[in-house]
């Protein structure tokens, strides 16, 4: 470890940090753009071509605006609340690979730099525990406002984030069953190749229902569309972030945003095959860019997905969410759970009668 | 004495001692009960910090999962949903400190002569190779396998325990409430 492995983890922390900003700002207007679309409107077309600076005129805007503090508000959770939720929001990216690892001459040594924040040994359970911190951002959001409809929307971000989380890393384990590790650059590893050289080798295959309970939770922890009940403008005039103004709401703007991207790219990676994808025996930079559009190709395939049942589905009555959180997913990711590990028990150790 | 301070690690142990001792302090001290269970998840924080200083990365990071995403995001649900949640909660101050104090310091006692009797000084040193996951997955399903089953087993009775007590005796709509929040 010398100065130029600290540059490397410098440079990365930085990277992750502009991508995420950058991905915000296009998903926002993407989203604007593609909801448009769908309900036969145009969407923002004044800023920049194809109104695509509209998210920075909004953002700046923004910055700009006076940020009212009411009175009743608890000062110091009100403050950190809009920090919090960002924490968890950048933190989960850093263990997601975006490529292959290439190597570098630096100092007189040749050095290999993973496309990855780092790798754990454990990523899987550091991102389910990471994202399990994003509710405390809102549930402090909603009660240190001191007003009604904020607490309203912080026992429903609870009420919501326990009930889905357990589904959420209930589908995840199968992935771990077929991967035999935890660490995200070895499942990621695990799912290339292909079978008979067209299907590729993704967890998707064999793992389909894993992958729709995992997809269903994470649009329930990420609450949007049709899980968008803690911040339901219609009924608690946006639950959380009511008394929040100016950049701080801001703040919350940006991490649901985060989120969003963060959760397609950890489906993309877990289930997608990650970078995975067919290089064409390239060589050489093509052959190392490849694995980074085919990650953002996929991770944009999800967004959209995302997007498009927002733009479908009416928003779920409360007893519906618990519904089918607890009588429909759970016992699915349970059932799921049992014969997955049957076939790889199976598939590992022989039928149990040999 | 020197010694133990030229470890950078120790240091890093020192802060993190000190902020479990003085968060949990304050959680009994608090007079506000989410402030409470916020130093609670302080207290909790800092002890996955110390299995990571062990490198038990596993361990820490289930801490956070279960602990901190799970069952203090549950208290925090039980506070919002039962009692006014905001302003100073005197109510929560009792009278009798000297017995809840003489309980805190005999755990204490229990705790620290365990860990203490056995294993002294010595060094502790990993079970066999491969990672801590693999390890403590072993360990738990050979080893301690019964330990295991019985502890899941106490689990599931408090559980069913639990919500027999919630439920007993309920009219029709206190029924209906009581089976939302076990639901939640």
């Amino acid at each position: 470890m010398d100065g130029w492995d600290v540059a490397i983890v410098i440079v990365k922390v930085l990277v992750v940090f502009a991508l995420l900003l950058a991905a915000t700002i296009l998903l926002v207007w993407i989203e604007r753009k593609v909801v448009a679309d769908m309900q036969n409107r145009i969407g923002p077309e004044r800023a920049g071509p194809w109104g695509i600076l509209q998210t920075l005129a909004d953002g700046l805007k923004l910055l700009f605006k006076e940020q009212i503090r009411p009175n009743k508000v608890e000062v110091g959770m009100y403050l950190l609340a809009p920090v919090l939720t960002l924490l968890p929001a950048f933190l989960i990216f850093m263990v997601i690979p975006i490529g292959v690892p290439f190597t570098v001459t630096l100092g007189g040594v040749e050095r290999v730099v993973s496309m990855q924040g780092t790798d754990l040994n454990v990523g899987l359970l550091y991102i389910l525990a990471m994202s399990s911190l994003a509710v405390y951002a809102v549930v402090l959001a909603g009660w240190s406002s001191g007003s009604k409809y904020p607490l309203l929307g912080g026992v429903r971000a609870t009420a919501q984030a326990i009930s889905y989380e357990a589904a959420m890393g209930l589908a995840l384990v199968p992935v771990v069953f077929y991967a035999g590790s935890l660490s995200i650059s070895e499942i990621v590893a695990a799912q290339s190749g292909t079978w008979g050289g067209i299907v590729p080798r993704w967890n998707i295959v064999p793992l389909f229902l894993s992958f729709v309970i995992f997809f269903i939770a994470i649009i329930a922890e990420t609450n949007r569309a049709p899980f968008d009940l803690v911040e339901a403008e219609q009924e608690i005039v946006g639950g959380f972030h009511t008394e929040y103004s100016g950049f701080r709401f801001a703040c919350f703007f940006l991490a649901e945003y985060i989120n969003m991207f963060n959760m397609s790219a950890i489906a993309a990676t877990l289930f997608l095959g990650g970078w995975n994808g067919p290089t064409f025996g390239l060589t050489g930079f093509v052959s190392w860019l490849l694995p980074i559009i085919y990650f953002f190709i996929k991770t944009f395939v999800l967004i959209f997905i995302f997007m498009w049942v927002r733009a479908t589905l009416p928003r779920f009555r409360y007893d519906q969410l618990m519904t089918l959180g607890w009588k429909r997913l759970i016992p699915a990711a349970l059932l799921w759970l049992v014969l997955s590990a049957v076939v790889v028990g199976w598939r590992q150790f022989g039928a149990p009668w040999t | 004495m020197s010694d133990w301070f030229s470890e950078p690690a120790n240091w890093v142990f020192l802060v993190l001692a000190l902020v479990i001792a003085v968060s949990a302090v304050r959680v009994v001290t608090s007079t506000n009960v989410v402030h409470s269970a916020l130093f609670l998840v302080l207290a909790l924080g800092a002890t996955a910090g110390l299995f990571l200083l062990l490198s038990a990365e596993f361990v820490a990071w289930v801490l956070v999962l279960v602990y901190i995403g799970a069952v203090i995001v549950l208290f925090l649900f039980g506070i919002m949903i039962t009692r006014a949640p905001t302003g100073p909660n005197v109510e929560m101050d009792h009278r009798p400190r000297a017995p809840a104090a003489m309980a805190a310091f005999l755990m204490f006692i229990v705790t620290a002569g365990s860990g203490l009797t056995a294993f002294g000084d010595q060094e502790i040193t990993r079970l066999g190779d491969g990672t801590s996951t693999e390890l403590i997955g072993e360990q738990l399903l050979q080893r301690f396998v019964i330990p295991f089953e019985v502890v899941s087993f106490v689990l599931l009775a408090a559980l069913i325990g639990g919500i027999t007590l919630a439920r007993r005796d309920a009219s029709p709509a206190e029924e209906e409430a009581t089976e939302e929040e076990v639901q939640a």
